[in-house]
């Protein structure tokens, strides 16, 4: 028996019938073909399938389709389009931060979300934040320095905008 | 202006991170085609049994189940296949088929394929299955299967050992017999796997009627594919196109031949209809290869000036129930026993290895094949030796190297140096790292009770190898690659290559050397890989070739295209070939430099108004260029890492502060991508230095096989990697690339088990096993 | 890893959702943050036929004073006992275990109800819940009552929650003069499940021990109050005869399992070293 649900997914009303068992994941990338988020381990273990629901990131494999209904989830593709991320994808462009690019749009929602929370974080505070992403090609450092950038830059940005 | 050189050696971004930075990534797993059928497997839950009866009635009635294929249904459509190569003597594996066939080897061997429209629903109907399966006893530890009472791994092996080998140089006896000193030490190297972050992913699309079948397939080796299946489905190749589209992460693992694939691209030839198989997180830790599992006792005999002048290693390495195929689970334990002391001038040695077959996963070839294992047996020895003769670890390694200038040398085990540089890599690692002013720290700090240790491992890689590695036994695995390079129409320049790209930047490199050759810059070289209809056929990527064999090939194809652009602008200006050149673009004047005609003139006449070219003029834009080594059977690289470590002596908790390494990988084509390589690579090597390994109970049950479960290394425990180069290219190609994908694997381990040990050293403790996981740190200290 | 097939129903109060369970015949499952229940689903460890959602039910919800106790709504999640200036202030040990409890993802949707309700006995905030001495609400079709945290915890993913009832909100007693706390664990990766961990707080007069609680997780089939060590302190000033007396005594307290890549007897050895670092870290709260 499929359950209709009512969304806002990057911005746009989605009305979808989901049978129970979708996961928000499967909803995102079978149904409405948002590929960019991806499944590296169905289980919460990877980070690989973060969006942001309600404005923070939650793994999309651990919340079922229908729960999402009446919320609001925004995508990889979305915080492309709205040009929200645009320096921070430019710093792992810039700093090489990504090799296959499987772990990238969940590396990116942990950034996002910690950078709102602490916009100055130390490395290790960087370190720690990612500490639910696993990247296999990079060793990490340079998603560090990518994030710091980032940081800093929104810094300087936030300082000369008062 | 464009100098000749102008874009090798410089950090270009790779355009491809642009795609998978807004979410564009196009893997396998994003792939929906029409009418595809997805596939699940009923797996064997225990290690060694024999098939009793399968029910598969209740889940062919299964809701959304469109077929169930056993052995006896599906097994007939592929050639069996056999992981031996001839030139590893008298090797044997058990025939493999696609699913289980009378007995189950191990756990996780699929024995029941369930096709359905979903996967959630061919999961449900897996359920249904009813499997009988009689337990067997199972050989689970190599050393027990070397014994006359082990039962067989398998039915189709007259014992459990695959194969055997010993390289012994003639007066390895008397170097031991007359040595001052011999240390010695046994090793245990855990199993581990390569979680790729993107599972195994296929998706087979057979089409009746034209008997075309497509591929879209997760690998690193599409060619080798496409002749896998040709043979094995009876197809003609030409009918077979293999595509790998981004894949998400390889490292080895996406190489071998696999019964998922296999029977998916069988269920697709049967059902005509698109088939795919991902494989889940789960399935991945019991399907994909498993790495390493060595357990080497060595010896190593010195001078009493602390000369190395022998090593004596024996390895047992264990492989699982099949040897894999195409490429064997040999070639691995081949390399340890041949990698060891390498960096030394060392002139005796024994090595022997036995491969011996259990009812596990498979074992083969994963990132930095055989090097850590070597690496961490020759270095600890390094390590125990100097600690034996009170010499510090630089300085025994300074006396034994293979000094810079003694090049070519062939090693004990007989692999040939071009030429290396381990002494200035060694003197450059020490500044680097400050390693004075760090031991001072370290000896502070350990007044107050803090145990930190820095440790050393100089290493050997092997890179760029030839036919002889797989091709001389039989193996149909390409050693050459090949480019095909145009000027289109409009003057930009198209590259297709058959090197492929899983995020290390294979195309961005092309399309530095291709943009060098043609004097344009490289955002106007498309570069394209991973298609068998598309690109020439080659080896693709494997044993770190991409830079050095795919660079070189790109090279010279784009020499080619440069030599009929600069004939044709000849004709064109009337102007002889020789007095111009390509630079900015255009074709310009090789003395003034002074722009004649632009690329994009050229092209728009050659295609357009090939009418106003003189009568018999070649107006081809297309060159077509193979490749392959001819000079050394590899082009070895060499370097040295070191690991700074901290060890909570109460707790067995081991902190990495702190990383670097000095590598040599030839003439850098792009900085920014070589360093990042050696950054993965390095944390590829800590991960089962302390965190990863395949645990198995006493009957072959994998115990931790969830994400969840078997630690892979992450941010947080991971350090900063500081990176520094020496460049010797190699002379046996014009580009002078080597490979430098396994580098920061081979040696990262060994620094990192030497630096434990550096921080034990006080209490009286050594670790010789790895993940070095708390309980054996503190099993080594005595405290549990 | 797809999940099997089951019904769905949003409650939208505790009432409706008590009935809906009632009405599937037992046969269904409470889904909260659902960071428990969906990977179990995943792996197939569970069937059920419907899953009944609490997660937008008002009255699970909300964070609030009342008297001389702090009322913790069943659905709040994780990351608010890290954000949260009424936890942060009144329950400051589930503030200080908050940071240890996976990763930050994983709390932005987990529970504090969900992951008391599941009772690992490996979790952070069950030995919080057991140290700080906690009441837990649990709502039935005949009531509600509350369950001290030390009657809660019963086993392994078991507690005093009987099939269909809903736990509603945690309720923990304000601090009082002198308290002091302390958590810590030991893991072997940021956000893993802790080989051994310790939630401990105690009261001070004087600088004497007048209330010492202590509660390690990791070490049992339950979070476990080690009443012996908490003994050897009580009347004590904490230094380090009095720890070296309470490390001691924890071999009365825990007897662990063993395991081949755990023994018990290592497991005790972290428990002595950790409990040695937080008691030697305490801080005054009020």
């Amino acid at each position: 028996m499929k359950t209709e649900i009512t969304l806002t997914i990057n911005g746009e009303a989605v009305q979808e019938a989901v049978t129970p068992r979708t996961s928000l994941a499967d909803l995102l990338r079978d149904n409405l073909r948002l590929t960019g988020t991806h499944l590296g381990c169905e289980m919460g273990s990877c980070g690989a399938c973060l969006v942001m629901l309600d404005g923070a990131p939650v793994h999309a494999c651990l919340v079922l389709a229908v729960q999402a209904s009446g919320h609001t989830v925004k995508t990889v593709e979305g915080l492309n389009e709205s040009g929200e991320i645009a320096d921070l994808q430019q710093n792992f462009y810039e700093r090489n931060a990504l090799q296959c690019g499987f772990c990238t749009s969940g590396m990116m929602m942990s950034a996002q979300a910690l950078l709102a929370a602490n916009p100055g974080p130390t490395r290790d505070e960087i370190r720690d934040a990612l500490s639910g992403n696993y990247c296999r090609c990079t060793g990490y450092e340079a998603i560090i320095d990518a994030i710091s950038a980032t940081a800093a830059q929104r810094m300087t940005n936030a300082g000369e905008a008062q | 202006m464009t100098s000749e050189k102008a874009h090798i050696g410089q950090s270009y971004r790779r355009e491809s991170a642009l795609r998978h930075l807004s979410g564009r990534g196009q893997f396998v797993t994003d792939l929906a085609l029409p009418r595809m059928l997805h596939a699940a497997f009923v797996r064997s839950p225990m290690a060694r049994g024999k098939i009793v009866e399968l029910g598969v009635d209740d889940a062919a009635g299964s809701p959304g189940v469109v077929r169930v294929f056993t052995a006896e249904t599906l097994n007939g459509k592929c050639e069996p296949w056999i992981g031996t190569l001839d030139h590893f003597a008298n090797m044997q594996s058990s025939t493999q088929n696609m699913l289980a066939d009378g007995e189950v080897l191990w756990v996780g061997h699929p024995v029941v394929m369930i096709v359905a429209h979903s996967r959630a629903e061919a999961e449900d109907a897996c359920e249904l299955v009813m499997m009988d399966i009689e337990d067997d006893m199972a050989v689970v530890d190599g050393n027990a299967a070397l014994m006359a009472d082990s039962p067989l791994a398998s039915s189709g092996i007259s014992s459990n050992m695959c194969f055997q080998t010993v390289l012994e140089t003639p007066d390895l006896e008397s170097a031991f017999a007359q040595a001052a000193h011999v240390v010695e030490g046994n090793f245990n190297f855990g199993r581990h796997t390569a979680v790729t972050l993107e599972p195994r992913a296929i998706i087979a699309d057979f089409d009746r009627s034209t008997g075309q079948l497509n591929v879209h397939h997760g690998t690193q080796t599409p060619y080798q594919f496409q002749d896998v299946y040709a043979r094995h489905f009876g197809l003609s190749e030409g009918k077979v196109r293999v595509i790998a589209p981004d894949v998400g992460g390889s490292f080895g693992m996406k190489l071998h031949v696999y019964n998922e694939e296999m029977a998916t691209v069988a269920a697709s030839l049967t059902i005509g209809r698109p088939v795919r198989f991902v494989a889940d997180r789960l399935e991945s830790f019991v399907s994909d290869i498993h790495a390493r599992d060595h357990r080497v006792s060595a010896r190593m005999a010195l001078d009493a000036d602390g000369t190395i002048v022998a090593m004596d290693v024996d390895d047992m390495t264990q492989i699982g129930a099949f040897s894999t195929y195409p490429r064997t689970s040999v070639a691995e334990g081949n390399q340890v026993i041949r990698l060891m002391g390498a960096p030394y001038r060392m002139p005796d040695y024994r090595g022997r290895l036995s491969v011996v077959f259990q009812n596990k996963v498979q074992t083969s070839q994963y990132r930095a094949v055989g090097h850590p294992i070597a690496c961490a047996v020759t270095e600890a020895l390094v390590e125990y030796a100097a600690e034996k003769l009170e010499l510090d670890p630089f300085e025994i390694r300074q006396r034994n190297l293979i000094a810079d200038d003694a090049y070519p040398h062939t090693s004990a085990t007989g692999y040939q140096f071009e030429k290396l540089s381990h002494q200035a890599s060694l003197e450059k690692l020490r500044a680097l790292m400050r390693y004075d002013t760090l031991r001072d720290e370290q000896a502070t700090l350990r007044k107050q009770g803090v145990y930190r240790g820095i440790g050393i491992a100089t290493f050997v890689e092997i890179t760029n190898p030839g036919a002889t590695f797989y091709g001389v036994g039989g193996a149909r695995i390409s050693a050459q690659d090949g480019a095909v390079v145009r000027l289109t129409p409009a003057g930009d320049v198209h590259c297709a290559i058959s090197v492929t790209e899983q995020g290390q930047g294979t195309e961005t490199i092309i399309a530095q050397v291709v943009a060098d050759q043609l004097g344009v810059t490289p955002d106007k070289v498309k570069v394209v890989t991973g298609d068998t209809d598309t690109t020439p056929s080659g080896g693709a990527t494997w044993a770190c070739r991409g830079a050095g064999i795919g660079g070189e090939t790109a090279l010279r194809a784009g020499r080619k295209l440069q030599a009929q652009i600069l004939t044709l602008a000849g004709e064109i200006l009337q102007a002889d070939p020789t007095h111009l050149k390509l630079a900015n673009g255009a074709v310009v004047d090789a003395t003034t430099g002074n722009e004649r005609i632009t690329l994009a003139e050229i092209g728009r006449i050659a295609t357009y108004r090939p009418d106003t070219l003189p009568n018999g003029c070649d107006n081809s834009l297309t060159a077509a260029q193979h490749f392959a080594p001819s000079g050394y059977p590899f082009d070895f690289t060499n370097g040295v890492q070191a690991s700074y470590v901290e060890v909570d002596i109460e707790t067995g908790i081991t902190r990495l502060l702190k990383h670097w390494v000095v590598e040599d990988c030839g003439r850098i084509i792009n900085p920014l991508l070589v360093d990042e390589q050696i950054r993965g690579g390095v944390v590829q090597g800590l991960g089962p230095a302390f965190f990863e390994e395949c645990l198995y109970d006493d009957i072959g049950q994998m115990t931790n096989a969830t994400l969840a479960e078997y630690l892979v290394p992450m941010a947080g425990e991971m350090p900063d990697i500081e990176i520094a180069h020496i460049e010797t290219p190699t002379l046996d190609t014009i580009l002078g690339a080597k490979g430098v994908g396994e580098a920061g694997t081979a040696a990262a381990g060994a620094a990192a088990m030497n630096a434990v040990n550096d921080a034990l050293r006080p209490l009286g403790a050594r670790i010789s096993q790895t993940p070095m996981t708390p309980l054996r740190i503190l099993k080594a200290l005595g405290h549990v | 890893m797809k999940s099997p097939a089951f019904e769905y129903m949003r409650a939208e109060s505790i009432a409706a959702a008590m009935t809906a369970y009632a009405e599937a015949d037992g046969d269904a499952v409470y889904l909260s943050g659902g960071h428990s229940v969906v990977p179990s689903l995943a792996l197939r460890l569970q069937a059920p036929a419907l899953m009944v959602d609490l997660s937008e039910i008002p009255t699970l919800s909300g964070i609030s004073l009342e008297g001389e106790w702090l009322r913790i709504g069943a659905m709040t999640r994780h990351v608010q006992a890290i954000t949260d200036p009424l936890i942060n202030k009144y329950a400051p040990l589930f503030s200080a275990a908050a940071p240890y409890v996976a990763h930050p993802a994983i709390r932005n949707r987990g529970t504090l109800g969900g992951s008391l309700a599941h009772a690992d006995p490996a979790s952070e905030f069950p030995a919080v819940a057991v140290a700080i001495r906690t009441e837990l609400e649990i709502a039935s079709p005949t009531g509600i009552r509350r369950v001290p945290a030390d009657e809660f915890f019963l086993d392994i993913y078991e507690t005093a929650i009987a099939p269909g009832e809903i736990l509603q909100a945690i309720y923990i007693p304000v601090p009082v003069a002198g308290q002091v706390i302390g958590f810590d664990e030991i893991a072997r990766r940021r956000g893993d499940y802790a080989m051994v961990g310790a939630a401990v707080q105690a009261v001070m007069t004087d600088s004497i021990v007048t209330d010492m609680s202590i509660s390690l997780f990791s070490v049992g089939d339950r979070p476990t109050r080690a009443a012996s060590a908490e003994v050897a302190l009580q009347g004590r000033v904490i230094d380090n005869a009095s720890i070296a007396d309470a490390q001691a005594a924890l071999s009365d307290d825990l007897s662990p399992t063993d395991d081949p890549q755990f023994p018990a007897h290592m497991r005790v050895l972290l428990a002595r070293v950790l409990l040695g670092r937080v008691l030697s870290n305490l801080k005054v709260v009020a």
